[in-house]
């Protein structure tokens, strides 16, 4: 045994104990850094709005916010080329706007209105972009990761180099499906990465509370699937990781686990008090792990930008948000006939 | 005393087989556990061992019958002390019976088995099939075996397109649970014709995304007692998708497997799930009873964008019918099919429900009642055009399924057509269906569970007031 485990190659493990380590963070340029901030701000800015026009009335239904955990998504689209699909549940709006689809559209659909990106009839929770490959926006807890799974299996049935962004909680990392998928995909070396966002709370149930291994990145042990443990407050160790991920499944080893040690300031959805957990807790989060006050930080520290250029951007991104909820909220409704189309092709 | 040897039944559905090779021959010594010959059903080959010890003293069933139906000794083994000579008694009489019917059975089961494949010629006491308008007059007729039709659908569907896969357990190495795909992964290989782990939910959501990324996926379930695992999958991943995403993103998927009671095989394995998919909009629930059928929706299903519940029947997998040669044979899904015309009465079937109207109408015809037989062939979307048509002609109506009673698709049947054509009806709509229980495993519990023939014939008889 001990000589067929030296013979091994560094990076294909069969032990299901990590063999690979986080890289160290990613050096960003000024650039990279400035469209880190900027990118990440658009989903906090738009959040607080969504959250606003929730109390306002003009969103019903379920609206589950991305607060604190922008760096996780705009990282790994740092590390997407052109065709690589996302995927994730109902928690979406901050990966719909890192896959660009338009600020508008996104809202008017929160607000229920025709020029919502799904014309009103998917709500929050539900929306798709085939031309961004944003395959959802899924509302059932778990039921992604097959999908995700799937559109991996259509990559390598394609052969076209393409890599699968499967997006979970830790509360979905508990359902069966996940571990029906982690099979399929390692014994079919399918090109997907597992990226579990461990906001450590399954709605207001923590982490120690529902889950007997809690590090999560040793959930694929049983499947030969390595993972690794990513600070996901830093954009920049998010996009290292998503870097190693890419390039993994680009080469043909199968799918690879990123936890994402993140944290939502908001509670699980908008009719949340949060009542599990203290406000020192959140409160520290805040203001010591902050993604985007990290990033910020490190612009004035390498005086890549004034606190004046930054102010601009936040302008800027204001502007885009405001925009959208003016459309949101003037939109007309979806016309009656709505009701009856797109049931079957 | 000399021991007869019989045919064994080697699946829950093997009425008959072919005995296709003796191992040992006359005068060979057997111990327990030798293969002593080589058993061929529709499925599989399967070798048969010895029970006994002894010598084999005599092969009553020649190697290449066909058609030696289960239970027929097929030879006698001699226990010490005994010889050929000894076999007198079971041998005699077994000889004389067994090959008789190993030589002409095919037609006469066949007919006890509802065979409908009217060959027009064919002077047999059998329903005539109306003619489908969807089948250009003069095509020449092949008979083919459900289970063919199925692969034949698949396989001219995958050389058509090379998007078009199919997945499931036991699909590739083993040639199908049911050997519905015998063959394919010979032809297209195993990137393909995917073998699955056992894990329904997975490979079915593994499936649909597979679908919302462009590619055309069959799955296949063992049986769709096992897509109650993938159920979620089915219902809110692939058909409500297409809504969701107002139109954007659908799934090009067609489910597919036996459904419904087999046999013998108790309540978990044998449960109808047409009514449950015919409840779910954004689904298409395929449910065929011949084989033309089973291939030309088949095909369509896989062609269809939308997502396909396509439900086959293991009882009627091994049962032949006339299916037309033709390049591309494909059928509408969504159009029920008239099976006989008559004027008296409408009987409306889909699937092994179909055996149960084709039957009784053989018997009402003697009652001098002339039905017409309507098979749905798709339960959702609904043919109710069809029926109506039919029910304002013959003002009666009895719809027949194996499913459960309670929200029946016959239930939706007799709902909308006493909404839409309640002038026209002379007598309440009767529904016949399975016995509202779980079903049983005893043989004759199992028999009242399901529908029978003489329900059929009753309730025409009740509706024409006879």
């Amino acid at each position: 045994m001990a000589t067929a485990a030296k013979k091994a190659p560094a990076k294909s493990r069969s032990d299901g104990k990590s063999g690979l380590s986080a890289p160290k963070p990613a050096e960003f340029t000024r650039d990279e850094e400035l469209a880190a901030y900027r990118h990440m701000l658009l989903i906090r800015r738009f959040e607080e709005k969504a959250g606003q026009l929730y109390g306002m009335g003009f969103i019903g239904g379920f609206c589950h916010l991305y607060i604190g955990q922008e760096a996780v998504v705009t990282g790994m689209k740092m590390a997407l080329i052109e065709g690589d699909q996302m995927i994730t549940a109902y928690r979406d709006h901050g990966h719909m706007l890192a896959m660009e689809l338009s600020p508008r559209g996104v809202m008017a659909e929160l607000t229920g209105r025709r020029g919502g990106l799904s014309r009103g009839k998917g709500g929050s929770m539900h929306m798709f972009s085939k031309e961004k490959h944003f395959y959802g926006g899924h509302g059932i807890v778990g039921a992604q990761v097959s999908l995700g799974t799937g559109l991996a299996f259509a990559n390598r049935y394609r052969d076209n180099n393409n890599v699968s962004l499967t997006y979970f909680g830790d509360g979905a990392a508990n359902q069966g499906q996940v571990y029906e998928s982690f099979n399929m995909a390692s014994l079919w070396k399918l090109p997907v990465i597992y990226i579990i966002e461990n906001n450590r709370y399954a709605m207001g149930t923590s982490v120690s509370r529902s889950s007997a291994e809690t590090d999560f990145s040793h959930r694929g042990a049983s499947f030969k699937i390595p993972g690794i443990q990513v600070d996901g407050m830093d954009v920049r160790a998010v996009k290292a990781a998503g870097d190693l991920a890419a390039e993994w499944c680009r080469a043909g080893n199968g799918p690879l686990i990123l936890e994402m040690q993140t944290y939502r300031y908001r509670g699980h959805s908008m009719s949340d008090p949060a009542k599990y957990r203290s406000k020192e807790e959140v409160q520290k989060m805040r203001s010591e792990h902050d993604p985007i006050e990290q990033v910020k930080a490190r612009l004035i520290e390498k005086k890549w930008a004034t606190e004046d250029e930054l102010k601009a951007i936040d302008k800027e991104v204001r502007d885009v948000v405001a925009d959208a909820a003016e459309f949101a909220q003037n939109d007309a409704e979806p016309d009656p006939s709505e009701l009856w189309t797109d049931i079957v092709l | 005393m000399p021991i007869e040897i019989l045919m064994p039944a080697l699946s829950p559905t093997m009425e008959e087989g072919n005995l296709s090779k003796w191992l040992k021959n006359e005068g060979d010594k057997v111990v327990a556990g030798d293969v002593i010959a080589e058993i061929e059903t529709d499925k599989a080959t399967m070798e048969v061992e010895a029970v006994d010890e002894g010598t084999l003293g005599k092969i009553l069933i020649a190697a290449g019958t066909e058609g030696v139906k289960v239970n027929t000794p097929i030879a006698v083994l001699l226990q010490d002390g005994e010889s050929a000579a000894d076999v007198g008694k079971p041998s005699a009489p077994a000889k004389a019976e067994a090959p008789a019917k190993a030589e002409a059975p095919a037609a006469e089961d066949k007919a006890e088995a509802t065979k409908p494949a009217a060959a027009p010629v064919a002077a047999a006491p059998k329903t005539e099939i109306a003619a489908d308008p969807d089948i250009p007059v003069g095509t020449e007729m092949v008979s083919t075996t459900v289970r063919e039709a199925l692969r034949d659908a698949m396989a001219e569907e995958m050389r058509r397109d090379g998007d078009v896969f199919v997945m499931g357990e036991e699909v590739a190495e083993y040639q199908g649970a049911y050997k519905i795909t015998q063959g394919l992964l010979q032809e297209f290989g195993p990137r393909r014709v995917v073998d699955t782990p056992i894990t329904e939910h997975g490979f079915a959501g593994v499936g649909v995304g597979a679908a919302m990324a462009g590619l055309k996926p069959i799955v296949e379930f063992m049986t769709f007692n096992f897509a109650m695992q993938a159920i979620d999958q089915i219902i809110n991943s692939a058909a409500k998708t297409l809504y969701m995403s107002g139109g954007q993103m659908g799934a090009p998927i067609v489910f597919r497997g036996p459904n419904g009671a087999a046999a013998r095989v108790a309540a978990q394995h044998s449960q109808c799930y047409a009514a449950w998919y015919s409840h779910i909009p954004g689904l298409k629930v395929v449910m065929p009873y011949t084989a033309a059928d089973a291939k030309g929706l088949l095909k369509a299903a896989i062609r269809d964008p939308n997502p396909i519940i396509f439900l086959e029947n293991e009882i009627l997998y091994g049962q032949s019918f006339d299916v037309p040669k033709l390049d591309d044979f494909v059928l509408p899904i969504g159009k029920a099919r008239i099976h006989k015309t008559g004027k008296d009465v409408t009987i409306v079937s889909f699937g092994i429900g179909m055996t149960y109207a084709v039957k009784a109408e053989a018997e009402l015809r003697g009652l001098g009642i002339d039905a017409e037989i309507i098979d749905l062939r798709t339960i959702r979307p609904l043919d109710l055009d069809t029926i109506i048509a039919s029910v304002k002609k013959t003002n009666r109506l009895v719809v027949v399924e194996e499913g459960f009673p309670q929200s029946s698709v016959g239930d939706h049947i007799a709902n909308q057509v006493s909404q839409r054509a309640f002038d026209f009806l002379d007598a309440p709509v009767i529904t016949i269906a399975g016995k509202d229980v779980p079903m049983p495993y005893a043989a004759n519990l199992e028999k009242l569970a399901l529908p029978n023939v003489g329900e059929v014939v009753e309730a025409v008889k009740a509706v024409t007031y006879r």
